[in-house]
């Protein structure tokens, strides 16, 4: 099947297909009782027409939006298949939000059907009944710990599916009548954003679209059906539903959902994936489990260790651009590859990557460098829940670490007078569900979308993203003010988990600094420095000096930026505990929330902005089970030399 | 599914039990009862003689005085292998997995009692061992899952936390399919998450599993939270026994806690 006429097929359809084009290849694999079951098309199709015939029995109708609630499981993905297969809309949250997150959700987009997971999430939409009494059916597919669960609402996902045998014996044609009244432009998926901003809104999103971002990414990485993945991404993100759902429908490849959220390395080494999406912090924490281990390894491997990495440093990105690079140094690094590449490749279930994308947040350079100088084909991709995750994409042999590429297929980018980027193609919203207001601020009469990213095209027209274009702000003295720029250089450094710039309309630019709990304690042992836990840690004098030479290190770095010059951090604290979405300071995705941190510290930044060496402050946080709790500490604040612009051009 | 958390019958039934160790009397004339599928606590302070009834009860010690009937069998004394082969398996205070091996073998030696095959097929893994192994490595993969330990299969036990280990231990004591498990402290050196795991675990081996539980815990509110009944000893003596609000009336209990002014 070409593009065309896949942008005039649906999901179902697709389906059907592969059921009937290659019924025997692996569509869905779960490890389950430590042994990887598989799901070929064929069963995913009896399995997903069964269990939409049970939701039609027990009443959902065309136009319905249909809870889906877990961990990724494949009977999670055959849920959403099914309520495509009926017309209506799956709707996926991200599993991990508290009940009181999830039921502003449920009660937006009208939920009456659920599928979720575990007792763990039917718990969560009982409780959010006593408010929403809209939700009428709950299916959970694992029935551990329900066996005292006598609810009306509550169905076992299997018994559903049993229903809707029944209900297929008796209603034979139901099931391809409903299928084929499905049109490319129905909504075929609603996907919540983040809620960065404000409550989050559902963005609702065609077939047409997703089918526009599949076929489109999968042409462009010659994507094929004996493609391997790993899902590991929440459900409820487009990056996952795109790569586990989208695409897999397109190209029919194989979907291989890890055994729990606790065995994804493992899973990863065992499936090696040939396609492979995770966001920066993922490969972060692959490369620091590395470089710990590395460490404790004995000199000789140390060294072996060092001379290859440098030598993959040199060529590696090269080599794997298909550039020139000398025959010694192809030897060598092909001897490097019998050494280290290789195995360190396989023990991170890298072996078999052809593309690995990046995106959700800016990447280190060091850290794609280290990818991609191995011989993992890491890109960068730039989208949105808005835009199918599909924007701009970095082409095979055309990589820059602080590019997001070029526009993809079918994808027209463009830069409004202020800077902000502009996208028109296929795959974008129908608009938000339930607020044509929100839509029309976001769609021009052209039909550009305004992505609210600020962004600037480089000299071989690949797009930069720098910040957030409403977060660009002005410094008193005129420069402009990135935070997110600022913060993303801060973050490149392992100690440095979290940060949050201020300057918007001040002298100077401040920042908030949140340690690395694992490097910096790493860090403190090897020096011998006790602590106690976070607090602690973060407030070590040591900690401090650490934080400091990695600051100081990024302001010689704004130096060197014409632009950026003006926006070195004089003075900074380190925060006293995680920043935590928990807490409302950062979104399910782990973007800061700005506003809210600034009026929450707001003792703190007038500190900053004072002569105060140190100041007292008390915070409220929430543990995982919903308790509250009281943090408190006297923050100490920092003064970092800054660097003048011309000293260092000269 | 049938409910298999329904308090039966009495299973186990001690009367009268005394043991000594030379002139030492760790227990004196103590009788109680547990019944099928409930969850029965034995606390007491230090020295109290807890450990020791649980060493009667699965044979590690012989009482000098007293009777022991385990589902209507009339016994003088349990060895250690006899308790193992009728459905008695136990956990100890001191961790005691095999350090060096897999959490999954740790729990896998747990199906030694179970295996049919002799030592030399097992050891040429031929034939009827091979069939036997996979069937058995199913049951430890089904208590690896009920357990969540999933992440932690192929690690060699002795690099695990404490909590972990504890639950390794549960695994091993599980794996032999008890009727009756004996717990020696479960959440001792625990932090209150851990707690919190460790309970559910045994809340959910009694309710889904329908096994009988008698366990020593010093931590006062679990005890409360999750027994059905209590039995308290005091220098090897009982002095007291019923549902832990009985035992929390009780003004004995409370002297042997908190003290009392002589």
């Amino acid at each position: 099947m070409n593009q065309k006429e896949a942008a005039n097929s649906t999901f179902p359809g697709l389906l059907l297909q592969h059921g009937k084009t290659r019924p025997q290849h692996p569509a869905f694999r779960e490890k389950d009782l430590g042994i990887w079951q598989t799901w070929n098309w064929q069963q995913v199709n009896a399995e997903v027409r069964a269990l939409a015939c049970g939701l039609a029995a027990q009443g959902f109708k065309r136009g319905m939006n249909l809870a889906i609630i877990g961990d990724n499981r494949p009977r999670l993905y055959w849920a959403m298949a099914a309520a495509q297969c009926l017309g209506g809309i799956p709707v996926p949250l991200y599993q991990d939000a508290p009940a009181a997150d999830m039921a502003y959700v449920l009660e937006n987009a009208e939920i009456v059907f659920a599928v979720v997971e575990d007792q763990e999430q039917v718990d969560k939409l009982l409780e959010i009944k006593q408010q929403y009494a809209g939700i009428q059916h709950i299916a959970f597919d694992d029935d551990r710990g329900m066996r005292h669960y006598h609810q009306p609402e509550l169905t076992s996902y299997a018994a559903l599916q049993e229903l809707g045998r029944a209900f297929d014996m008796t209603h034979p044609d139901f099931f391809m009548r409903e299928v084929e009244l499905g049109q490319p432009d129905d909504t075929a998926v609603m996907l919540y954003t983040s809620g960065t901003t404000g409550k989050p809104k559902g963005v609702c999103q065609s077939h047409r679209s997703f089918m526009t971002a599949a076929m489109g990414g999968m042409e462009f990485d010659e994507l094929t059906a004996d493609e391997d993945i790993l899902s590991y991404l929440p459900m409820a993100w487009v990056g996952d539903h795109l790569f586990s759902f989208a695409q897999a429908m397109a190209a029919g490849f194989t979907v291989n959902c890890p055994e729990s959220s606790e065995t994804v390395l493992t899973d990863l080494r065992e499936v090696g994936p040939t396609y492979y999406f995770a966001p920066p912090r993922v490969f972060e924490n692959m490369l620091t489990t590395v470089m710990i281990r590395m460490e404790d390894a004995g000199s000789i491997k140390r060294k072996l260790f060092a001379h290859f990495m440098e030598l993959a440093r040199r060529v590696g990105s090269d080599i794997l651009d298909g550039k020139a690079v000398s025959g010694m140094d192809r030897l060598q690094y092909a001897l490097g590859n019998l050494l280290i590449y290789g195995p360190l490749k396989n023990v991170l279930g890298l072996s078999r990557v052809r593309v690995a994308y990046t995106a959700g947040a800016a990447i280190g350079p060091d850290l794609f460098r280290f990818y991609r100088s191995i011989g993992v084909n890491l890109k960068q991709l730039y989208g949105s829940t808005e835009t199918c995750a599909y924007v701009c994409l970095q082409p095979d042999g055309k990589i820059k670490f602080d590019s997001v590429g070029e526009a993809a297929p079918g994808v027209e980018v463009k830069l409004a007078p202020n800077g902000e980027v502009l996208v028109r193609s296929d795959a974008m919203l129908t608009g938000y569900y339930k607020r044509p207001d929100a839509t029309a601020e976001v769609m021009d009469e052209q039909g550009y979308f305004h992505t609210g990213d600020a962004g600037i095209f480089d000299q071989d027209g690949h797009l930069k993203i720098i910040d957030r274009a409403a977060d660009v702000g002005k410094m008193n003295q005129g420069h402009i003010f990135a935070p997110n720029y600022i913060e993303n250089k801060l973050k490149f450094f392992p100690f440095i988990k979290e940060a949050v710039a201020f300057g918007h309309e001040r002298d100077t630019v401040c920042a908030f600094i949140n340690i690395d709990m694992e490097a910096v304690g790493n860090w403190s042992e090897r020096r011998g420095v006790a602590y106690s836990g976070y607090t602690d840690l973060a407030a070590k004098a040591e900690t401090y000096q650490l934080i400091l030479s990695c600051i100081e290190k990024v302001n010689a770095d704004l130096a060197s930026e014409d632009l950026m010059a003006g926006t070195q951090i004089h003075r900074f604290l380190v925060l006293h505990k995680e920043l935590d979405p928990d807490d409302d300071e950062l979104t399910r995705t782990r973007k800061v929330r700005r506003k809210f941190i600034a009026e929450k510290y707001a003792v703190l930044i007038e500190a900053l902005y004072s002569d105060k060496r140190s100041q007292f402050i008390e915070t409220l946080v929430k543990f995982e089970d919903g308790r509250q709790g009281k943090v408190s500490a006297d923050l100490h604040i920092s003064d970092v030399k800054t660097f003048s612009a011309q000293k260092l051009a000269a | 599914m049938a409910d298999n958390r329904k308090i039966g019958e009495v299973i186990l039934d001690l009367q009268n039990i005394s043991l000594a160790f030379g002139g030492v009397k760790a227990l004196t004339n103590i009788s109680f009862n547990v019944r099928e599928h409930e969850i029965r606590a034995i606390i007491g302070p230090n020295g109290a003689g807890k450990s020791s009834m649980l060493n009667v009860i699965n044979g590690v010690y012989r009482p000098q005085q007293g009777d022991i009937t385990y589902r209507g069998q009339h016994r003088k004394d349990m060895n250690t292998y006899a308790a193992a082969k009728s459905g008695i398996a136990r956990t100890f205070q001191n961790i005691a997995l095999f350090k060096g091996m897999s959490v999954l073998d740790n729990i896998m030696t747990g199906r030694n009692l179970k295996m049919k095959s002799n030592f030399l097929m097992q050891a040429l893994y031929w034939g009827p061992a091979q069939k036997e192994e996979i069937a058995h490595r199913e049951k430890v993969e089904e208590i690896i899952d009920f357990l969540e330990i999933q992440h932690i299969r192929k690690i060699p036990v002795g690099r695990l936390s404490y909590g972990l280990q504890k639950r390794v231990e549960l695994g091993r004591a599980l794996a032999a399919e008890p009727e009756i498990l004996l717990l020696d402290e479960p959440m001792a050196g625990m932090n209150v998450e851990e707690k919190q795991d460790m309970s559910r675990f045994i809340l959910d081996v009694n309710d889904q599993l329908g096994t009988t539980i008698v366990l020593i815990e010093h931590d006062m509110g679990v005890v409360m939270d999750i027994s059905d009944r209590v039995v308290v000893l005091d220098y090897g003596k009982k002095i007291g026994d019923g549902t832990p609000a009985e035992v929390l009336a009780n003004q004995e209990v409370i002297n042997a806690y908190l003290g009392v002014a002589h």
